[in-house]
């Protein structure tokens, strides 16, 4: 196999960028991918320490501010409700103008692609005040520094933090014989966390699961819950007492312990039916709606034999041919074709670092929710649909065009020659057409839209 | 912003898309002269479980309340319906339909999916319209409605809003929009991005329609020239989506579209999955609801509403018993809205099973007494005139129509 520079930047990236050259070769891209995570060095993301804290103050300050009322010190207290309120919202710019940059901006792009796709795979939304805008932080801190692992390790990183606890109502959900459940009636149990395990995160809606190992599954976790500072906890009076036996497999003894859930995880990552779940999409995801049986098969061969390590199992994609099929590649999904276009148009820390929030709404959160992608939100704990079919409907590629007319005036003053785009933005893969379209624009802005909607740019 | 929407609300209300609508080459004569038939049919997929139970309150079962000890502790058990069934109180501004006999209800209904109880598999299997999803679930009954109907065109049916709706797919063509995105070019511009998408089969289709699409819902698409201003005014008119209306926005599109050619149209309403205080997170989907099928009554006009038939399904019910959390887990049967001047209102149809242990699914689900199909084939039976060999071989393959429900007047 001869390793392509531009494809690996345009399949396994976010495209190309006049700044920032292209892996040069398999073995340099897998070591950008193992080295450090320069990006979040330099674009930093709130962690989740740091955004719970800040929920903290939050709610310390709503409550000074109840007590106040009323009182001398009430103004006192409004203003300091409001400080944080605005820095809540400086917080949510900053992260997205952040995670552009660094697709953007950085020389390891696959390691981007990846944190999406696992931060995908184990959706999370935001529920409720305590979680208010804690995607950005539950995917920095849960998933990207996993994504070099071990699938078990990104597994129990994601399905046990406090985000994913909340969204999915583990929380909230008591073993029906725990010592809780005695005291307080009314109290029982809520299987959402388990099935969503079973069916989106680890052997997948065709596995043999049935629904006795969902309910069983789920006594298994009723200790896990949040605490009132937003951090996981093992609470023994809500677990459901006496052992659980989930596909054939008994857990936990009389009283289940965090270990017990931890030992289910594991077997779970090892199952055949989790490596070939996890198999079909990352290819279906980086490759083909329909790929080759062949590249699923290596992949999941990979998977099985190393245990779930993700490094070997993407290299076992990287080093099939049929990864690297010229022809018809996926469409970008639009969170990937509005940061592949700020790429090819060479967006800078000026241009997308200092932005404020009203600015960043019109230019990508608005447009993105047009394009059927609202960032960070999700449809539900299954993520994004990832069928092409899925994104190219008129509306989706009108929306595109909309934004694509749009955008790039707003994120710098002067806008790139159209016929110098091609080049930068498609460099082999532009057509004679392409060409002759970019030079023929009446204008500088409909040129540039022209270049970024083409069919070329927009395929992976 | 401002300025723009209003102008587009006030096309849309005032059914004024003349020019553009002219100017669309699918809208020949012909097709118009051979819409089939003149009845409408609305399908709303509510999205995440509806709680039926909740919906309509089966008041009069004496296993009802205890189930349900903490949904139903207050004094208020919903507004009286037929003496049995009592509605949630989230539904009221839709009594006057029901005394008027343009709303009712399907109790207890389901397609026939069973046991796992996913979101996703359930509702692709509601959508697809199939016994299971071994087929691969990637067609629509919907679209294979339109398959069948003789003189169907591309504007026959349509699917609106952002959300992806599986009924609709498949090999016939079905018209698909949001009202929520403007298409702004020079004439130059779109001529040179014909060309270029001209390139990729797949992309070229899809922007053709765009381009016809968005001339078709009030706002201009190709401008004369670039420099008067308009074209960037346009540009400018970028605001996030309104979440608050969103639903409104959809309905007055998709009644705007039936009050011309089309026939069919489909979309989604989300917000259903109450596992935790569903006595607070029902409120505000049933509103939605009930300001969709208003606007969808107000937007077709007298005339259009007589004829059209409105049917809200979901992908399955929830546990007769409230979880430990004040809410609902994923259940088996379910129950279906219909509205319109078409519907036989004023009633709960279908066969009520009870709710003691022994008559329940799997002792924990309502249990099923139709398959929501059968209703839904009735509807277009009666709609459309489609025969029952069709209904039974090609729209929902392999169900067993039976005899007629009384559903359609």
């Amino acid at each position: 196999m001869r390793f392509d520079p531009a494809l690996a930047e345009m399949r396994f990236g976010y495209g190309l960028s006049p700044s920032i050259a292209p892996p040069l070769g398999l073995a340099d891209m897998l070591s950008r991918l193992s080295g450090p995570d320069l990006m979040s060095q330099k674009y930093p993301i709130e962690n989740y320490d740091q955004f719970t804290a800040r929920i903290g103050e939050f709610i310390a300050a709503r409550g000074e501010r109840k007590k106040a009322k009323g009182t001398a010190g009430e103004k006192a207290a409004q203003k300091a409700m409001r400080r944080i309120v605005r820095r809540s919202r400086r917080q949510a710019t900053l992260s997205l103008g952040a995670s552009l940059l660094r697709r953007a901006r950085t020389a390891d792009a696959f390691r981007e692609r990846l944190e999406f796709f696992w931060a995908d795979h184990f959706s999370v939304v935001a529920k409720g005040q305590r979680m208010a805008g804690v995607v950005p932080s539950y995917s920095e801190s849960a998933i990207r520094p996993f994504v070099g692992a071990t699938f078990s390790e990104l597994l129990k990183s994601a399905v046990l933090h406090p985000a994913m606890l909340n969204f999915l109502d583990q929380n909230a959900s008591v073993g029906p014989n725990s010592a809780l459940a005695a005291r307080e009636d009314g109290k029982g149990l809520n299987e959402n966390l388990a099935r969503e395990i079973l069916e989106l995160h680890t052997l997948g809606v065709d596995g043999p699961y049935s629904q006795t190992d969902v309910r069983q599954l789920a006594e298994l976790l009723t200790g896990l819950g949040t605490n009132r500072d937003g951090a996981m906890v093992f609470r023994h009076r809500r677990a459901e007492p006496g052992a659980e036996t989930v596909l054939g497999r008994s857990y936990s003894g009389e009283f289940a312990e965090i270990e017990d859930i931890h030992a289910v995880l594991d077997d779970l990552s090892a199952h055949p039916a989790t490596a070939r779940h996890i198999a079909g999409k990352l290819a279906r995801h980086f490759v083909s709606n329909n790929p080759d049986p062949d590249l699923v098969a290596a992949i999941e061969a990979k998977f099985l034999e190393t245990g779930g390590a993700l490094l070997p199992t993407y290299e076992a994609m990287l080093t099939h041919p049929a990864a690297w099929d010229q022809a018809g590649g996926k469409i970008k999904q639009p969170i990937t074709f509005v940061a592949s276009a700020f790429r090819a148009l060479d967006a800078s820390d000026r241009d997308l670092g200092g932005v404020d929030r009203n600015q960043l709404v019109q230019m990508v959160d608005a447009p993105l929710a047009r394009m059927g992608q609202a960032w960070g939100r999700p449809l539900g704990p299954d993520g994004w649909p990832d069928h092409d079919s899925h994104w190219i409907t008129p509306q989706g590629l009108a929306a595109r065009l909309q934004w694509a007319l749009m955008a790039p005036s707003m994120l710098r003053r002067g806008l790139v020659d159209p016929r110098q785009l091609v080049g930068q933005a498609l460099g082999p893969r532009a057509t004679e057409t392409l060409h002759f379209a970019a030079s023929a624009a009446e204008t500088r802005r409909e040129g540039v839209a022209l270049v970024l909607t083409s069919p070329a740019f927009q395929r992976h | 912003m401002t300025r723009m929407s209003t102008r587009r609300s006030f096309l849309l209300r005032s059914g004024a898309l003349g020019c553009s609508l002219a100017a669309s080459p699918i809208l020949t004569p012909v097709g118009l002269a051979s819409a089939p038939g003149d009845n409408r049919l609305v399908v709303i997929i509510l999205r995440g479980g509806v709680d039926g139970l909740d919906v309509v309150r089966p008041i009069g079962d004496p296993a009802f309340q205890s189930a349900r000890p903490g949904l139903l502790n207050s004094s208020e058990v919903g507004i009286d319906l037929t003496g049995f069934f009592a509605l949630h109180p989230a539904l009221l501004p839709l009594m006057p339909l029901w005394t008027a006999g343009e709303l009712g209800f399907v109790h207890v209904a389901s397609t026939p999916y069973r046991d796992k109880r996913s979101h996703f598999d359930g509702q692709d299997l509601l959508e697809a319209g199939t016994v299971d999803l071994s087929g691969g679930g990637r067609e629509g009954w919907l679209n294979r409605l339109v398959q069948v109907l003789p003189g169907a065109n591309a504007r026959t049916a349509f699917s609106v809003g952002d959300g992806e709706m599986l009924i609709a797919a498949g090999a016939a063509e079905v018209s698909n929009w949001s009202p929520s995105v403007d298409v702004v070019l020079s004439a130059a511009g779109l001529g040179l991005l014909r060309q270029v998408m001209a390139e990729d089969p797949v992309f070229a289709r899809a922007m053709s329609e765009a381009v016809e699409l968005a001339a078709l819902d009030g706002d201009q698409v190709v401008f004369p020239d670039t420099h008067d201003g308009r074209m960037e005014a346009m540009v400018e008119d970028m605001q996030p989506i309104p979440r608050g209306d969103g639903h409104l926005r959809i309905a007055e599109f998709a009644a705007s579209q039936l009050r011309h050619e089309t026939r069919i149209a489909t979309f989604s309403l989300g917000g259903w999955d109450t596992h935790r205080n569903q006595k607070n997170a029902l409120k505000g989907p049933l509103g939605r609801l009930a300001d969709t099928i208003l606007a969808l009554k107000q937007g077709c006009g007298a005339d259009v509403w007589g004829k059209t038939t409105v049917l809200a399904m979901t992908e399955f019910g929830r546990t007769v018993r409230e979880n430990g959390t004040g809410g609902t887990d994923h259940g088996t049967g379910g129950m279906m809205l219909v509205a319109g001047g078409a519907v036989r209102g004023g009633r709960v149809h279908g066969l009520w099973p009870g709710l003691d242990e022994a008559s329940l699914y799997d002792r924990r689900d309502l249990m099923p007494t139709s398959d929501l199909r059968g209703w839904a084939a009735w509807a277009m039976r009666a709609s459309f005139g489609v025969v029952r060999s069709e209904l039974e071989r090609s729209v929902f393959p392999g169900l067993d129509l039976g005899d007629d429900p009384g559903l359609m007047l």
